[in-house]
């Protein structure tokens, strides 16, 4: 019974560690969390999970393990003495959920986008509905509503067999307190920061100007006795970053990310320049939006005098004619000479270490002819625009992006 | 559940089972929350109550993990030898010993508080994980090694500025600390200020929930903002009128300022503040509301 809890809950993407299960049974066989199933759920969360923006998934899971079960709380505790009975092992086996049903719930979106389709689904919805495969009501396929079969349905109404209501109104985590840290929704300054902190590269750089104690008594005692002083420089996170930001159009949308983005950049990174442009980079980027004509910088210039040990991140939603990137004179604001695919392959060559950042939603992506071609252009290098998609744009920016033989720009 | 009367610091059940698990089955405690939500008071309470000596260890950008055990003054030895003291023969002088050593060494269980971890560098946590698991380390210099008498409770806070390494973690336990609910908020407040006018304090509370509620703030106040704004305002004997509580959305409370840090904060709060005034005034004038 326990195990089971264990196997939904790595499946439902808390992972779950040998030791910590180890923990969570010493503690039980110690009578903590012991006495009611409130207890229970406080303290195998103080055991198992170890980031409060997990805490609302495992009340989801908890909640989703708990139902049916909760006459045997008593049975619970009492086989606790006992070791762990083959039976319980038993039952993981049979509930698990296989990996096939996981891909499913996965094709869904997992919870939280299974929850957002419900929300709309019942602002749309105004009748009875029974069979069938979209509506909420009984039987059926949809994944809403009960009776039905749906590998990751939520449950409306209706009662599962041999369960009892008794309590089952307002227990902790049904109130769901902790949706608000959920990882994957909350995007501020601060999440982006912390993502963004993960891109650095230590390095003693500049003036010796701290004291380098072992080197000094390393180099003293070599010169017998002789104070024989070292200094070094400091440690500072030394990584340069390139933020290229389209601006204006469809971008207006996402105004709010990119803003944040960028103040969090800025107070992440000691050197980092920041570039914009409209929908696609061409031959000139700006620097400064508001005075666009004025502040131009040719992007051969920009090839030419920046370092290339600069991490270059393009921010843009990449939603546009295909047409603009693909053939020259596509651009929509002005005659360009030379396509924007050239422009973006030149950058790919000259910063291999780049990527690039779309606010649209992944799951739109393949919609969009040009979203696709980016894609492409970028070898597969675009993440979504939200903290966890940084991070894995900061993994993508470690190794360098494939060169192509192409003709130098010198 | 805490008595008032016994301390300044009010915990859920949630803590005090955390506190209880940690203490039994010997495990550090991870503390997180909001700033402000007592994290640091946490052990403070703890050693207070428990009448076990506090051991506290305030992490800096610089610290390591060495700091915590033991540091050799290697500089001082130099001097001493360059001076011809006595003293430089025995390495132990020039060893001066950290917090951990202490709380090890302490004749009863000692509580240690591991204050702001996240500040240090990525692999400080990590450095300690053999300390942690053994209760005891070895100081290479004098060649002794230096065993806990009583493994000590300790409590580590974090501000959630790095992630911790999860082979830390997965030898913690962890507890995230709620923002306090009003009725936890009433009990906290009248800890620190018995002596508030009822009608001051829900009317504070009022604004202070209303403002926290407030999208886009750059910085919510927390607990301890909402007892210096009281302090303020008991100490200005103002009326609870003058919150402009119920009608915070015309009204910049009085003292904002200890509850809004943020120049951005107060731009938003009074912006939004213009707005609705005029839309107030807007209704009035064609008598009907929207």
């Amino acid at each position: 019974m326990l195990l089971d809890l264990q196997a939904r809950l790595r499946a439902g993407g808390i992972r779950v560690t040998t030791t910590e299960w180890l923990t969570l049974i010493e503690g039980l066989s110690k009578n903590l969390g012991t006495l009611d199933v409130t207890r229970f759920h406080r303290f195998a969360r103080l055991c198992l999970v170890k980031d409060e923006t997990l805490y609302d998934r495992f009340d989801q899971v908890f909640g989703d393990w708990w139902t049916g079960r909760e006459s045997r709380f008593d049975d619970l505790a009492d086989a606790l003495g006992e070791g762990v009975p083959d039976d319980w092992l038993a039952l993981a086996d049979r509930e698990a959920p296989s990996e096939e049903r996981t891909r499913q719930v996965e094709a869904l979106g997992g919870w939280d986008a299974l929850m957002e389709t419900l929300r709309k689904r019942l602002e749309e919805q105004i009748e009875a509905h029974h069979g069938g495969s979209k509506w909420i009501g009984t039987g059926g396929t949809s994944p809403f509503g009960h009776g039905g079969h749906h590998p990751e349905g939520v449950r409306i109404g209706g009662e599962r067999e041999g369960s009892t209501r008794q309590g089952r109104a307002a227990k902790v985590w049904e109130r769901r307190d902790y949706r608000d840290l959920d990882g994957t929704r909350e995007l501020g300054t601060r999440t982006f920061r912390m993502a963004l902190r993960k891109l650095r590269r230590l390095a003693r750089e500049g003036r010796p100007d701290t004291f380098d104690l072992d080197d000094t008594v390393r180099e003293t005692a070599r010169n017998a006795g002789l104070l024989d002083i070292r200094m070094k420089s400091e440690r500072r996170n030394a990584v340069k970053v390139l933020l290229l930001l389209d601006v204006g159009g469809s971008m207006d949308h996402h105004a709010a990310v990119s803003e944040t983005l960028f103040s969090a950049a800025r107070s992440e990174f000691r050197s980092l320049d920041v570039l914009y442009f409209h929908n696609f980079p061409y031959e000139a980027l700006w620097r400064e939006n508001a005075r666009r004509r004025s502040t131009l910088l040719p992007t051969p210039e920009l090839i030419r005098t920046l370092g290339r040990e600069h991490r270059v991140v393009i921010v843009g939603d990449a939603t546009m004619s295909p047409h603009e990137i693909a053939v020259p004179g596509g651009s929509v604001e002005h005659w360009n000479e030379e396509a924007g695919a050239t422009w973006l392959g030149r950058l790919l060559t000259a910063y291999p270490h780049a990527v690039w950042l779309n606010p649209e939603p992944a799951e739109w992506w393949t919609r969009t002819p040009s979203v696709r071609l980016t894609h492409e252009l970028m070898q597969g290098r675009m993440h979504p625009l939200t903290a966890a998609g940084i991070g894995d744009a900061i993994e993508t920016l470690k190794r360098p992006a494939r060169t192509r033989p192409q003709p130098s720009d010198a | 559940m805490s008595d008032a009367a016994h301390g300044r610091y009010i915990t859920t059940d949630a803590l005090h089972e955390a506190v209880d698990a940690a203490l039994l089955l010997e495990r550090p405690l991870l503390v997180k929350g909001e700033p402000g939500t007592g994290k640091t008071e946490l052990a403070f309470d703890v050693a207070r109550r428990l009448g076990m000596p506090l051991h506290r260890w305030h992490v800096k950008s610089t610290t390591r993990a060495q700091h915590g055990l033991y540091e050799y003054d290697a500089v001082s030895r130099l001097r001493d030898s360059q001076l011809g003291d006595a003293r430089v023969a025995d390495i132990g002088h020039y060893i001066v010993r950290g917090v951990l050593w202490e709380a090890f060494e302490s004749a009863e269980r000692a509580v240690v508080l591991i204050d702001e971890i996240d500040k240090a560098d990525i692999e400080f946590p990590n450095d300690l994980l053999q300390e942690f698991d053994r209760m005891s380390f070895d100081v290479h210099e004098t060649r002794e090694t230096v065993t806990a008498r009583h493994r000590p409770l300790i409590i580590v806070t974090s501000n959630d500025e790095k992630e911790l390494p999860d082979a830390f973690l997965r030898r913690c336990f962890f507890h995230y600390i709620d923002f306090p609910d009003r009725e936890t908020m009433e009990r906290i407040v009248a800890v620190h200020h018995p002596d508030v006018k009822k009608e001051l304090l829900s009317a504070a509370l009022e604004v202070f929930f209303d403002l926290r509620e407030l999208p886009g703030l750059k910085k919510k106040p927390s607990t301890s903002e909402l007892l210096d704004w009281l302090k303020l305002l008991i100490a200005d004997d103002l009326p609870p009128e003058a919150l402009g509580a119920g009608d915070l959305r015309t009204v910049l409370p009085k003292m904002h300022g200890a509850l809004l840090k943020n120049e951005q904060d107060v731009h938003l709060f009074e912006r939004l503040i213009f707005l609705h005034r005029q839309r107030d005034r807007g209704e009035g004038r064609d008598g009907r509301g929207r």
